[in-house]
């Protein structure tokens, strides 16, 4: 593992308002590494999702830090948050999100150019990114004329596209069969080889524990347990 | 392409009953804005046609005088008076009036008489189809416009009919003079139509002068005021301008068709504003995830802009086309929709103007938009 991309320091999240007010994270402190795939495993209303809101900068915290890089993200703005977003992460949700109206490559696409690459080197780049995912055959399909596994497969390219260090997959194998999810979560591992490259994924699913360097637990908004995955524990015995 | 357009375009093509609605509402509103302003040039054209028509440097008119229509009346020793003015070339008489136009079958019905010189400076018929303007020399000759043969009861060239108990005899016919207030105009002799109106032989309606070739119109117009009593001295765009103005404003006609324009304008940027409110409603999901993937506020509102762009262009296109079957259909009525190239461009820009607008209500939507919206959908 090299440099942290990700870290919360004692993070607490209220949601809602008045009666209604929630407190989703109750001092949570997490980092996430390049070159690491961390699963962050928890059962449902434990925090997983906020959590992955607050290290996204998606929202802030009530009170704790943030920081990308090192860089704290105290007092930036929805526009600075977004610009934070855009240079340094890239997200996978359950239901992929991908726009209906645009093909495999314009999907991809739409991550650089909402980064103002609009050269002919960004439709380059959108390709290659498609075509590590194995969908260089899907470059003009739509979202509809894919299956579940490829769609999820383009969500991927539109995460790497733009170089982001830090990788947010919330449930990304949730909505698919044991085989594409495992293909999905070998090309998120093949990502998190890069050192530069952290991935931190959202799950229930333990059919996927394998792919992972450590798995943190959280409930109640607070993580409970920390343990290092099988492929952290693979590449320990390989440098013991 | 750009992406943004492409997400705009694909986004307002996806759901084709709602891209419909939206265009349909725009071609209605601004069918409605061009008629009414179509019929507000026209109108504007209309009132003043016969001072258009007219090749005077200055009017000399009684003072007072609110449009080309008023019936009061100029002492014709004035004339001489104004030909005696240093600057003056000529000075002619013009007389206007209501008279009545005794049918072959029995019964009258009103006529505009304009009565001129027939040469020299004065106010004659135009665009004639038939005879000449020689032919109204003959006693009791009249011009009138092919678009009344029927209203007058006559046959065109030739037919004979009675004003004031006199015989007259059309010995020249005009095509598309025709007047606003649908009264028919009968052109003649300065004479003869005294004679019709009962205008006595020592009043006027109007002088029309000509300034000497060479004189600056504006100082003749200082001597002209300074020279008569009890009258007006204006140019031709000044007493255009007027009358405009009074059968525009000062009967209540313009603010209709200004109030029926603002109607149109307000209709369509409801209609369009509903849509791209209730489209960007159905897309929010879609505006949350390039929220989450970094783009910029400014991004997606200029996705919005687009798809209101997209709309407002192809429903001007509609909008022109029918417009112009419009303007095609009442070009031979009492008051023609008229557009022009700048009443053209003026539309379009509203209905650029009107889309754009229109968007701020999903634009607003979107500015509270929570990226963090993508991980509970």
């Amino acid at each position: 593992m090299t440099e942290t991309v990700l870290d919360v320091v004692d993070v607490v999240k209220r949601l809602g308002r008045g009666a209604g007010e929630v407190e989703a994270l109750k001092g949570v402190s997490l980092s996430l590494g390049g070159g690491e795939l961390l699963l962050l495993m928890g059962p449902s209303g434990s925090g997983k999702t906020t959590l992955l809101s607050v290290m996204g900068c998606l929202m802030t915290p009530t009170r704790g830090v943030v920081r990308v890089h090192g860089r704290s993200i105290a007092g930036a703005d929805p526009e600075d948050l977004a610009k934070l977003r855009r240079d340094h992460i890239g997200f996978i949700f359950q239901s992929y999100h991908l726009f209906p109206t645009l093909t495999a490559e314009e999907n991809v696409r739409l991550a650089l150019d909402v980064r103002g690459q609009r050269s002919r080197r960004a439709k380059i780049a959108a390709r290659e990114s498609l075509a590590m995912v194995g969908l260089s055959h899907k470059t003009k399909a739509f979202p509809i004329e894919l299956s579940g596994g490829e769609q999820q497969r383009v969500a991927i390219a539109r995460a790497i596209v733009g170089n982001a260090s830090a990788i947010l997959a919330d449930e990304p194998t949730g909505a698919l069969d044991t085989q594409n999810g495992q293909a999905i979560m070998t090309v998120l591992a093949q990502i998190a080889k890069d050192q530069s490259r952290g991935v931190l994924v959202v799950t229930h699913d333990p059919r996927i524990l394998s792919f992972a360097d450590r798995i943190v637990h959280i409930e109640d908004g607070r993580i409970v347990r920390e343990e290092p995955g099988e492929r952290g524990k693979e590449q320990r015995v390989r440098m013991s | 392409m750009l992406m943004k357009f492409r997400l705009a375009s694909r986004n307002l093509f996806h759901d084709r009953l709602r891209f419909v609605a939206t265009i349909v509402g725009i071609v209605f509103s601004i069918v409605l804005v061009t008629v009414q302003m179509g019929l507000y040039v026209g109108f504007g054209r209309m009132v003043t046609t016969m001072i258009d028509h007219t090749p005077a440097d200055l009017w000399v008119v009684p003072l007072g005088t609110k449009c080309f229509e008023d019936p009061s009346l100029l002492d014709d020793r004035q004339r001489f008076r104004a030909l005696a003015v240093d600057g003056v070339a000529e000075a002619a008489a013009l007389v206007i009036g209501f008279a009545q136009w005794r049918l072959p079958g029995g019964g009258t019905t009103p006529v505009f008489i304009v009565g001129s010189e027939l040469r020299g400076l004065g106010l004659r018929p135009w665009d004639l189809v038939a005879g000449r303007i020689d032919d109204l020399s003959i006693p009791g000759a009249v011009a009138i416009d092919q678009s009344y043969f029927e209203r007058l009861g006559t046959d065109g060239m030739g037919a004979s009919a009675e004003i004031r108990d006199q015989k007259v005899q059309v010995t020249a016919v005009t095509k598309g003079i025709r007047s606003f207030t649908t009264t028919p105009f009968a052109f003649t002799g300065l004479d003869r139509a005294r004679s019709y109106t009962g205008i006595s032989p020592d009043k006027a309606s109007y002088f029309l002068v000509r300034a000497s070739p060479g004189a600056d119109v504006d100082s003749v117009r200082q001597r002209l005021q300074a020279n008569l009593s009890d009258v007006e001295v204006l140019t031709t765009t000044e007493f255009r301008n007027r009358s405009r103005s009074f059968w525009l404003f000062g009967t209540g006609a313009g603010a209709a068709l200004f109030a029926g324009a603002l109607l149109g304008v307000i209709v369509g940027t409801v209609i369009v504003a509903q849509t791209l409110y209730s489209s960007t409603k159905d897309h929010l999901d879609e505006f949350a995830t390039l929220r989450a993937i970094g783009s910029s506020g400014a991004y997606i509102y200029k996705v919005i802009i687009w798809q209101a762009l997209l709309s407002a262009v192809i429903g001007f296109c509609g909008a022109a086309a029918i417009g112009a079957i419009v303007v095609k259909a009442t070009a031979e009525s009492a008051l023609p929709i008229i557009m022009t190239p700048a009443l053209t461009l003026g539309l379009f820009l509203l209905t650029v103007a009107m889309c754009v607008a229109s968007a701020v209500a999903a634009i607003m939507q979107v500015m509270r938009i929570d990226p963090a919206l993508v991980f509970t959908r």
